[in-house]
C-alpha cells in the first residue's frame, strides 16, 4: 500500500500508537511521558503537513480516499477521506493538539494516565473529520467522549464532577438523537439493492433526482441531526454544559474543548445534516439563522456579566459559534444555466465560507484566549475579574500577547476574528437585514465586553487580588504557546486565502448539490 | 419371533441413537464430569487432584467436541428443520442449540477459571461447587435444545435447582441463606406456574411438540365453531396456559414484574455466581424464549397483542432497572438491577421478532434474533467481566459498596481500566462491543417500524435510547469513585498479581475487539446464520426482505 493511501489511517492512529507506547512505560519517569507524548502530537502535525502537497485544491471532491470492508453484512466500511471542508479542520486539530500537548506541562497530577486520555482524544477528533462513512463518524464522534469525560473528572477544577457529567450528559443525548437519524436514512438507502453508510453515496442519492427520505422524515432527520450537533456547537438553548465544561477543565482541556470539539458541531451540519436533508434545510434555514443570532446576542451579554475571568471566555465561545451557524443558515439559491437549473446564491457560498473561517479563526483565537486565561491562573490561583488589575506593569510581555490574542477574538481587522465575521455579517444581510444588523450589533458587544475585561485585568494602577508576589514573567514554554497562536492569529488575518483556496471548490460543490433540491420547493 | 422382533428393535434404536447421542456427547462429558467430581470424594482424589482441574478439563473437553465437531463438519454439524430432531424430537440440534452450546461452554470455562482465582470455593467445597455449576450448564444446553413442553420444564428445573444451592453457597453467611430461600420460593412458584401451562398448553393441543404447536394452533383456530376471540373458552384456556409458559420464562429472565428475587439474590450470592446467572441463564431462557414465541404466531389475532404485551415488559423492564438501579450503593444489587434493565433490551428483540414473523416478514425476524444473539455474545463479556472484576477487588478490600470503592485506581489501575471498560460497555457506548451489540440489536426492530409492521417498533428504539442515557448515571458512579475520587486515609490496600491481570484482560479484549475490529462482522454474521436457521420458515409466499434487499 502507498503512502498516500496510508496516511490518513496514519494520522488518525498516531496518537494510538503514542497512547499505546506511554501505556507501557513506568509511570514515574515523568519527563520521559512528557517528551514522548510532545514527540506524538508533533509527529501527528508533520504527517497533516504531509496531506497537503498530497491534496489538489482545486479538485472539489473527496481525496485520499481510503476504504477497506469492516462489517461487510451490515454495509459498514471503513471509510476515510479528506476535501476542502475536513482538510482545514484536520489541520487545526493537531495544530491545537500540539500547543495544547506543550501547555500540558502546567499538569502534575497522574501525569501518566493524563497523557493517555489525550492522545485518544486526538483520535477521535482526527477520526471525526476524516470519516466518511455514517457509523465510522458515529464511532469516532462517541470515541472522544470518554477522554474528555474523565480529563475534566480528574484534571478539572473545584465542580469538576458535576461539569464533566454534565458535558457527558448533553454529548450523549445528542448522540442518541444522531443515531436515531442514523438509523432512518440507513434503512431509507439503497444503493445496488443495499442499505448503506456512505456519506458520499448518500449525499449524492439525497440530492438526485429521487431523493433519500420523504419531505416528512427528512424534516425529522434533519432536526435531530441538527440538535445533536447544535449541541456540541454549542447553540442557545442547548449550550449550557459549555460554561461549566470550559471552566473546570484544565487549561489544555479547555484550549481544545473550545479550540477543536465545538468546530465538531459545525462540521457535522455541513458534512451530514446539509447534503443528506437538503429538502429540510430549506424549511429549517429561517430558524438556524435565528438560533445563530441569539446565541450571537445573548453570548456577548452572557459574557459581559461574567466575574470569572474563565467563564467570560467561555460565552464568547457560545457568541463566537453562533457566527458559524448563521453563516452556515443563510440558505439561498439562484437559478443558473446548470443540469440541476440552481446553484446556491453567492451569499449563501459566502456565508459558509465566512462559517468555515470562523471556525478556525475562533480554533486559535480561542485556544489563546484559555491559555493566557491559565497562565494567570496558574499563578495566582484565582480569576476573579475584579481582583485582577496592573498586570501590565508586572507582565509586560504577557499583557502585550494577551491583547493581541483577544483582539483577535474581537474580531479586529488584520487579525483571524475579522475575516469570518465579516463574511457572516455581510451574507446574512441578503437573507434578511434585520438580523445582519443584530448580529454586526454584537460585533461591537464584544467589542465591549473584550475591552472592558483588557481594562479590568491589566490597566489601571496595581493588582488588587491575592498572590501578588507570584506574579512572575513568562516562561519560555509559554512564551512559546502564546507567541505561535498570536503567529497564526495574524497570519490568517492577514492572508485568508490560504485557507480559502482549500474551502471554496467544496463549499461550493455543497452549495450547488443542494441548489436543486433546495429550489424545488 | 418375540426374540428376533426385539432385536430389531434393538438395532433401530441404536441406529437411530447413534447420531443423536454424538450430536448430544458434549453433554454426557460434563455428565461424566460431575460423576468423576462426586466419585472422586469417595476415594479422596480431590485430596490429590484440586477439583477445578477436573472440572476445567470435563469442561474442556466437552467444549473440545463441540468445537471441532462444528469445525470439521461445518454447517453439517447441525441440521434445520426436520433433521434436527434427536432423541424422537424432544431436542433440537440446530444452528441455535450449537451457537448456545459454545457460548454456554465458554463461559463455563471462563466461571471456573474465575472461581479458581477468587478462591471461592475453597478446596473442602469445591466438588461440591463444581458439580453445582456444570450440573445448572447442562440445564441450560438443554434449555437452549429442548424442543418439547415435558423438555422445557425439565430443563429449566436442571438448571434453576442447582442455581438455588449456589446462590446460599456461603453457608455460615445470613444475607447469603436468605437470597437462596427467597429464590428458591420464587423460583418454586414460577415452576408450578409454568408446569401448570405447559398441562393446559398440551392437554388443549393434544401435542408438546414445539414444533407441532403452531399447526394445532392453527388448527384450533381455524375452527369456525370456536372463533378467534377471547369469549370462547378454549382460546381463554390456550392463552392463560401460553402466559404461564411465559411466565416462567420471565422468572427466568427476572424481568419486571417477576424480577424481585432478583437484587437479592444477587446480593447474596457471590459475585461469581451472580455472573454466572446473570449470564449464563438468561443466555438459555432467551433461546427457549425464542423458540416458544415463533410458535405464537399460530395464535391468528392474538398474536402481535401478546407480542406488544413482551414489548411493553420489556420498556418496563429497562426503564425500572434503570431507575431502580440508580439507588444502590452495593454494587452487585446495581449490576442485578442492570441485569434486569439488559433483559429489556434483548427481550425488544423477541419482540419484535414475533410481529415480523406474524407479518410474514421471516428475513426481519431472523435479523431480530441475529440481534439478540450478538448482544448475548458481547454481554458474556462485559457482565461477566464486571462481576468477575467486582468478585477480585472484593478479595482485597472486603468490600463490595460502591463507597469502598474509592480512589481503587491509583492502586489497582489494571482492574479499575478494566471494569470501567466493561461497565461503559453495558452503557452502549463507541467504540465499545456494548454499542455495536446495542446497534444490531436495535436496528431491526428500527426497521420493523420503518416499514409500518407496528408503530410500537419505534417506541421500543425510543425506549431503549432514552434507557441508555438514563443508564449512564449509575453505572458511572463506579467510575467517579474509582477514578476520581481520592483513597481515604487508612483504606485497605488493593494489589493485583499477573494471572488476575491476564484473566481481566482476556475478558476485556473481547468487549474492544467486538467493538472495533472486523470480528464484529465474522461474529453478526454467524449470528445471522444461526438466527435464520432457527427461524421456522412458514409457507414461502410471502416474500420478504431483508437488509441486503431493501423493500423498494
Amino acid at each position: 500500500m502507498d503512502f498516500e493511501k496510508l496516511l490518513p489511517t496514519l494520522i488518525i492512529f498516531a496518537p494510538t500508537l503514542g497512547a499505546l507506547i506511554l501505556a507501557l512505560m513506568p509511570k514515574d519517569r515523568e519527563d520521559e511521558l512528557r517528551y514522548t507524548a510532545l514527540a506524538t502530537t508533533v509527529l501527528t502535525f508533520l504527517l497533516t503537513l504531509a496531506l497537503l502537497p498530497l491534496f489538489d485544491m482545486d479538485n472539489k471532491d473527496m481525496q485520499l480516499t481510503v476504504s477497506a470492508e469492516w462489517i461487510p453484512n451490515w454495509n459498514i466500511n471503513y471509510q476515510l477521506g479528506l476535501d476542502g471542508l475536513s482538510l482545514p479542520l484536520v489541520l487545526l486539530t493537531s495544530f491545537i493538539s500540539l500547543w495544547a500537548m506543550v501547555a500540558s506541562w502546567s499538569i502534575t497530577k497522574q501525569i501518566k494516565g493524563y497523557l493517555i486520555l489525550f492522545l485518544l482524544l486526538e483520535t477521535g477528533m482526527l477520526g471525526v473529520f476524516m470519516a466518511t462513512d455514517f457509523f465510522l463518524f458515529y464511532v469516532f464522534w462517541e470515541v472522544m467522549l470518554l477522554p474528555m469525560y474523565f480529563l475534566i473528572g480528574i484534571w478539572g477544577g473545584p465542580r469538576k464532577e458535576y461539569a464533566a457529567i454534565k458535558f457527558f450528559l448533553y454529548t450523549l443525548f445528542g448522540s442518541v438523537l444522531m443515531l436515531v437519524a442514523l438509523l432512518m436514512i440507513y434503512f431509507n438507502s439503497n444503493h445496488d439493492g443495499r442499505h448503506i453508510f456512505d456519506l458520499l453515496l448518500l449525499a449524492d442519492a439525497a440530492q438526485g433526482s429521487e431523493g433519500l427520505l420523504d419531505p416528512v422524515l427528512q424534516t425529522w432527520a434533519f432536526w435531530l441531526l441538527f440538535i445533536g450537533f447544535a449541541i456540541k456547537v454549542p447553540s442557545v438553548p442547548v449550550h449550557t454544559w459549555l460554561p461549566d465544561a470550559h471552566v473546570e477543565a484544565p487549561t489544555p482541556i479547555s484550549m481544545i474543548l473550545a479550540g477543536v470539539l465545538l468546530k465538531m458541531g459545525g462540521y457535522g451540519i455541513l458534512r451530514i445534516a446539509f447534503p443528506l436533508c437538503p429538502e429540510a434545510v430549506g424549511e429549517g434555514a429561517t430558524v438556524m439563522v435565528a438560533i445563530g443570532v441569539i446565541s450571537i446576542i445573548y453570548g456577548a451579554f452572557a459574557a459581559m456579566a461574567q466575574t470569572d475571568f474563565k467563564r467570560l471566555v467561555a460565552y464568547s465561545s457560545v457568541s463566537h459559534m453562533g457566527y458559524v451557524v448563521l453563516g452556515i443558515g443563510v440558505v439561498g439559491v439562484v437559478a443558473a444555466n446548470t443540469d440541476s437549473g440552481y446553484v446556491g446564491s453567492d451569499t449563501w457560498q459566502m456565508g459558509i465560507n465566512g462559517a468555515m473561517f470562523q471556525m478556525l479563526g475562533h480554533g486559535v483565537s480561542s485556544a489563546g484566549m484559555f491559555f493566557m486565561v491559565g497562565v494567570v491562573y496558574d499563578r495566582v490561583h484565582h480569576r476573579n475579574l475584579n481582583e485582577f488589575g496592573g498586570l501590565a506593569g508586572k507582565m509586560p510581555l504577557y499583557t502585550g500577547l494577551s491583547a493581541g490574542i483577544f483582539f483577535a477574538g474581537l474580531g479586529l481587522p488584520g487579525l483571524c476574528g475579522f475575516i469570518g465575521e465579516v463574511f457572516v455579517v455581510l451574507s446574512a444581510w441578503q437573507f434578511s437585514k434585520l438580523l445582519a444588523v443584530l448580529a454586526a450589533s454584537g460585533v461591537i458587544l464584544t467589542a465591549g465586553y473584550i475591552l472592558w475585561t483588557l481594562q479590568r485585568v491589566f490597566l489601571g494602577a496595581e493588582y488588587r487580588g491575592p498572590h501578588e508576589e507570584a506574579l512572575t514573567p513568562m516562561l519560555g514554554r509559554e512564551k512559546i504557546v502564546a507567541g505561535v497562536l498570536l503567529a497564526f492569529a495574524i497570519i490568517l488575518g492577514v492572508f485568508p486565502n490560504i485557507m480559502f483556496q482549500y474551502m471554496v471548490p467544496a463549499i461550493e460543490k455543497l452549495t450547488n448539490g443542494m441548489a436543486g433540491r433546495l429550489a424545488g420547493l | 419371533m418375540l426374540a428376533s422382533s426385539f432385536n430389531s428393535l434393538i438395532t433401530g434404536f441404536t441406529e437411530s441413537i447413534g447420531g443423536d447421542v454424538l450430536a448430544f456427547l458434549p453433554e454426557l462429558i460434563l455428565c461424566g464430569t460431575v460423576v468423576t467430581l462426586l466419585l472422586g470424594r469417595l476415594f479422596s482424589l480431590d485430596r490429590k487432584i484440586p477439583s477445578h482441574w477436573i472440572a476445567l478439563t470435563g469442561t474442556l473437553v466437552a467444549f473440545a467436541f463441540a468445537f471441532s465437531n462444528l469445525y470439521a463438519l461445518g454447517a453439517d454439524a447441525y441440521k434445520d428443520g426436520e433433521a434436527a430432531r434427536i432423541f424422537s424430537g424432544l431436542l433440537l440440534n440446530d444452528g441455535l442449540t450449537c451457537f448456545l452450546r459454545l457460548f454456554l461452554l465458554v463461559f463455563l470455562v471462563l466461571v471456573i477459571s474465575l472461581s479458581v482465582l477468587s478462591g471461592i470455593p475453597d478446596n473442602e467445597d469445591g466438588p461440591d461447587f463444581y458439580t453445582l455449576l456444570i450440573g445448572a450448564t447442562i440445564g441450560m444446553i438443554l434449555m437452549s435444545s429442548a424442543n418439547h413442553l415435558l423438555m422445557l420444564f425439565m430443563a429449566v428445573e436442571m438448571a434453576s435447582v442447582p442455581s438455588y444451592v449456589m446462590v446460599g453457597f456461603l453457608k455460615g453467611r445470613r444475607p447469603s441463606s436468605e437470597a437462596a430461600l427467597k429464590y428458591v420460593v420464587y423460583g418454586a412458584g414460577a415452576a408450578g406456574v409454568m408446569l401448570y401451562g405447559t398441562s393446559l398448553v398440551a392437554g388443549m393441543l393434544g401435542t408438546g411438540d414445539l414444533q407441532q404447536i403452531t399447526a394445532a394452533l392453527g388448527t384450533l383456530f381455524a375452527d369456525e365453531s370456536v372463533g378467534t376471540d377471547m369469549s370462547d373458552a378454549a382460546i381463554r384456556t390456550i392463552v392463560l396456559g401460553v402466559m404461564m409458559i411465559l411466565v416462567g420464562l420471565a422468572f427466568k429472565l427476572s424481568l419486571v414484574p417477576f424480577h424481585f428475587w432478583c437484587p437479592d439474590a444477587f446480593e447474596g450470592a457471590p459475585a461469581e455466581v451472580g455472573g454466572f446467572l446473570s449470564v449464563a441463564s438468561k443466555a438459555a431462557a432467551f433461546a427457549l424464549l425464542i423458540r416458544v414465541a415463533q410458535q405464537l404466531t399460530g395464535l391468528g389475532d392474538l398474536a402481535i397483542p401478546l407480542a406488544i404485551g413482551l414489548g411493553v415488559m420489556a420498556v418496563v423492564s429497562s426503564t425500572f432497572g434503570n431507575l431502580a438501579a440508580y439507588f444502590q450503593t452495593n454494587i452487585k444489587r446495581m449490576l442485578a438491577y442492570s441485569t434486569i434493565a439488559h433483559a429489556g433490551y434483548m427481550l425488544m428483540g423477541v419482540a419484535a421478532m414475533l410481529v415480523a414473523l406474524k407479518k410474514g416478514e421471516t428475513a426481519l425476524a431472523a435479523d431480530c434474533v441475529e440481534g439478540v444473539l450478538f448482544y448475548l455474545v458481547v454481554y458474556l463479556f462485559m457482565n461477566l467481566g464486571a462481576f468477575g472484576i467486582v468478585a477480585l477487588i472484593r478479595n482485597q478490600v472486603y468490600s463490595e459498596e460502591i463507597e469502598d470503592f474509592r480512589g481503587l485506581a491509583s492502586q489497582c489501575p489494571w482492574l479499575c481500566v478494566a471494569l470501567a471498560v466493561c461497565l461503559f460497555s453495558l452503557v452502549g457506548l463507541p467504540p465499545l462491543g456494548g454499542f455495536v451489540g446495542k446497534f444490531i440489536l436495535l436496528a431491526p426492530i428500527w426497521q420493523a417500524a420503518d416499514m409500518g409492521l407496528h408503530w410500537t417498533m419505534g417506541a421500543l428504539v425510543a425506549f431503549a435510547l432514552l434507557n441508555t442515557v438514563f443508564s449512564l448515571f449509575y453505572y458511572i458512579r463506579v467510575p467517579i469513585a474509582m477514578f476520581i475520587a481520592e483513597r481515604p486515609e487508612g483504606a485497605r490496600e488493593a494489589a493485583t498479581d499477573s494471572t488476575e491481570r491476564v484473566f481481566v484482560s482476556l475478558l476485556t479484549v473481547p468487549i474492544l475487539l467486538l467493538g472495533m475490529t472486523p470480528m464484529i462482522g465474522k461474529l453478526s454474521q454467524a449470528a445471522e446464520t444461526v438466527a435464520t436457521d432457527s427461524i421456522i420458515q412458514p409457507d414461502d409466499q410471502h416474500s420478504s426482505s431483508t437488509k441486503s434487499h431493501p423493500s423498494e
